[in-house]
């Protein structure tokens, strides 16, 4: 924001209380209030107003308290953020970033738990990223107010009380799983996928080669979620260097439950990994 | 105050229909008349303008040539969407077309106008060709948005026309954040952000309001009440039909969309208030001939009676002949002239748009996102190589 002065955020509680998470601590005071811009709840015409505001050069960064709460914007995250760069043959661009948290976490209940990549990932003309750590936060951030696309960031609940590197639940539950099953023996390579719109295939096809067993671990949905996205796209591109049929491990198709043992069911968990890997294995 | 007229290119004009209607255009007088708009104008919370509208012999021309021009483009959509060369929807805005010559008439290119999917007439008041039209009603390369956009999504960005929406209602917030975007850069223009009668009654459309109204955004927003909202009529679609009022906190003014001066001056008027005080409602009271689209024939919830008695009496262009006749501005028969060059200026920008090529098949992945991202990977979207796969 410092840098560039038409970078500006846009949120529900952004500007005075600094962000519901925090995230936009002190920049009111910084940069003012039309630049750092608290909005009624209003998700859909908010975004909207981001957008049409990226239509002249304005960069906003878009801030729903919740991912779920985009739910309410998809019209204008689809249609108008996504879409109108081609349909305006190119005249327009919705240099937007669009983020919030998701994810369970401290048991906020169903509707304030959703990991909702799923639903964005068949808009043509978004990037999606999702970011795992502080560290790749703060690049992933950065790399998106750049780009001239419109970009959906996810960000995990989780992530914001950390304050060390430490990583998200889902890549810590992972990297768990990886040191159990180093410690027995196995040679696992580990890809945190940070770009969700367009994969890279290319840094996953390299490890496909070397390795020809693929397990996708996610806090998506198992119906519809990235994983299957991604299954479906390893298959069609890297079917002769596979041993195995691919294997993914999603959350449960439930809504996420208030109580704390049921929530962490919903979710995968390292033992589960590295029974997978395990099975995979034997194959 | 830039018209169409002076911007259609000449290579669409034979040169010695060229020189006759410049010839008139530019000996046509700039001094100031007066006239009265047929109807007063309606406040809510703001005290209306006045209905003596200054104007000049020549902006009563350009008036006339431009709702002509948009009358026969509109006319011969009809028949080109018959002859199945444009396809999927198509709305025409012919009875509507005072408000966009009225609305040009009071602003600059700088202003923005956004609209929702009647869009045509707009985009051409604000600097697009017939030809770019045409082409890409018809798909073809040379259109506006190359052909991939169609009916629906007109866009001119150097002309600040920014489309040209298919979603009811979904142009409003943009709308809005157009206008933030020229708060933010303290750039002294306005925004016009046009919807239905249909869409008056979206729930995104007061939120946007209220965001506007609370930062005082200079957006003008314009409800083009043509009556119906596709098939339903306006009465039994809104609780309150009357739309300049909807705003509630928000002035609004009501107008007779139907009069191109009345237009004008509702939107000076409107301009000077949203760059002071903050967001106003306009309602155009104006009337569409055609149906809601091409598929829709316009008659099973209106009479024909009711379309044919608001033509005789209301019809914007038959307004402003007779403006000009009573004014002994031009002769019936110098009218008569302008309207057969209008109609061939149609007929050639038809026949040039009809030469032009569909878009080349590589287009179908130009334009997702911008410079095509140059990262070696590509997405399980689409099977195009980025690059050689290990």
């Amino acid at each position: 924001m410092e840098h560039y002065p038409r970078v500006c955020v846009m949120g529900e509680d952004v500007g005075h209380y600094g962000g519901s998470y925090k995230v936009t601590k002190d920049l009111a005071k910084k940069f003012g209030d039309l630049r750092v811009l608290d909005t009624p709840i209003a998700e859909n015409s908010f975004t909207g107003m981001a957008i049409g505001a990226a239509m002249t050069g304005i960069r906003p960064v878009v801030e729903g308290m919740n991912m779920g709460f985009l739910l309410l914007a998809f019209n204008q995250i689809s249609d108008n953020c996504g879409m109108l760069h081609y349909t305006s043959g190119g005249q327009f661009t919705i240099p937007t970033v669009i983020r919030g948290p998701g994810g369970v976490g401290r048991q906020p209940g169903a509707e304030h738990s959703q990991m909702l990549e799923f639903y964005f990932q068949s808009i043509p003309g978004i990037q999606m990223v999702a970011c795992s750590t502080p560290y790749n936060a703060k690049g992933l951030m950065k790399a998106a107010i750049r780009s001239e696309n419109p970009v959906v960031l996810f960000e995990l609940v989780l992530l914001y009380n950390l304050k060390e590197r430490i990583p998200d639940e889902m890549r810590y539950h992972v990297m768990q799983a990886a040191k159990t099953l180093v410690n027995k023996g196995y040679d696992p390579e580990v890809i945190d996928i940070r770009s969700l719109k367009p994969f890279d295939l290319y840094t996953i096809g390299n490890s496909v080669k070397k390795t020809h067993r693929v397990l996708i671990v996610e806090e998506c949905m198992r119906t519809g979620g990235i994983g299957a996205s991604l299954t479906a796209a390893i298959n069609e591109n890297f079917r002769y260097y596979l041993d195995t049929p691919i294997v993914c491990l999603s959350s449960k198709d439930v809504p996420a439950p208030y109580a704390g043992t049921l929530e962490e069911w919903t979710v995968v968990q390292p033992p589960q990994i590295v029974t997978a890997v395990e099975q995979l294995c034997e194959l | 105050m830039s018209q169409l007229t002076h911007r259609a290119p000449p290579l669409l004009k034979p040169l010695s229909a060229a020189l006759s209607a410049s010839r008139h255009l530019t000996s046509a007088s700039t001094a100031p008349i007066t006239v009265e708009t047929s109807l007063p104008f309606t406040g809510h919370k703001i005290e209306p303008p006045s209905r003596s509208v200054e104007t000049t012999p020549q902006e009563l021309l350009t008036f006339f040539r431009d709702m002509a021009l948009m009358r026969r483009m509109e006319i011969a959509a009809d028949s080109l969407y018959k002859a199945k060369l444009i396809r999927g929807f198509c709305h025409l805005y012919d009875g509507q077309e005072a408000v966009s010559v009225g609305m040009e008439a009071a602003i600059t290119r700088k202003d923005c106008i956004i609209t929702a999917y009647r869009d045509h007439c707009l985009f051409l008041s604000r600097g697009g060709t017939l030809l770019e039209s045409f082409a890409e009603l018809m798909g073809r390369k040379d259109g506006c948005s190359k052909g991939k956009g169609g009916s629906m999504h007109f866009y001119k960005k150097s002309g600040g026309f920014y489309g040209g929406h298919g979603i009811v209602g979904a142009q409003v917030p943009l709308g809005c954040g157009l206008a933030f975007a020229q708060k933010y850069n303290k750039d002294e223009t306005v925004t016009f952000a046009m919807y239905g009668d249909g869409a008056a009654n979206q729930g995104q459309l007061f939120e946007a309001l209220n965001m506007a109204a609370l930062w005082d955004l200079p957006a003008i927003l314009v409800c083009e009440n043509n009556h119906y909202g596709m098939g339903t009529a306006e009465w039994r679609a809104a609780k309150s039909p009357a739309y300049y009022k909807r705003g509630d906190y928000v002035p609004g003014l009501k107008v007779d969309g139907m009069d191109v001066l009345a237009v004008k001056q509702a939107c000076k008027f409107a301009k000077e208030h949203a760059l002071k005080n903050g967001p106003i409602i306009l309602e155009m009271d104006t009337y569409r001939y055609h149906g809601h689209s091409m598929s829709d024939p316009g008659s099973t919830y209106r009479t024909r009676d009711e379309i044919s008695g608001v033509r005789q009496e209301r019809d914007p262009i038959e307004r402003i002949r007779k403006l000009i006749l009573s004014h002994d501005i031009a002769t019936e028969k110098e009218l008569k002239e302008t309207e057969k060059e209008v109609r061939k200026e149609v007929d050639e920008a038809i026949a040039k748009a009809k030469e032009s090529p569909l878009p080349d098949s590589s287009e179908l992945f130009t334009n997702i996102y911008v410079k095509g991202l140059g990262v070696e990977s590509f997405g399980a979207d689409r099977r195009e190589l980025r690059a050689v796969l290990p």
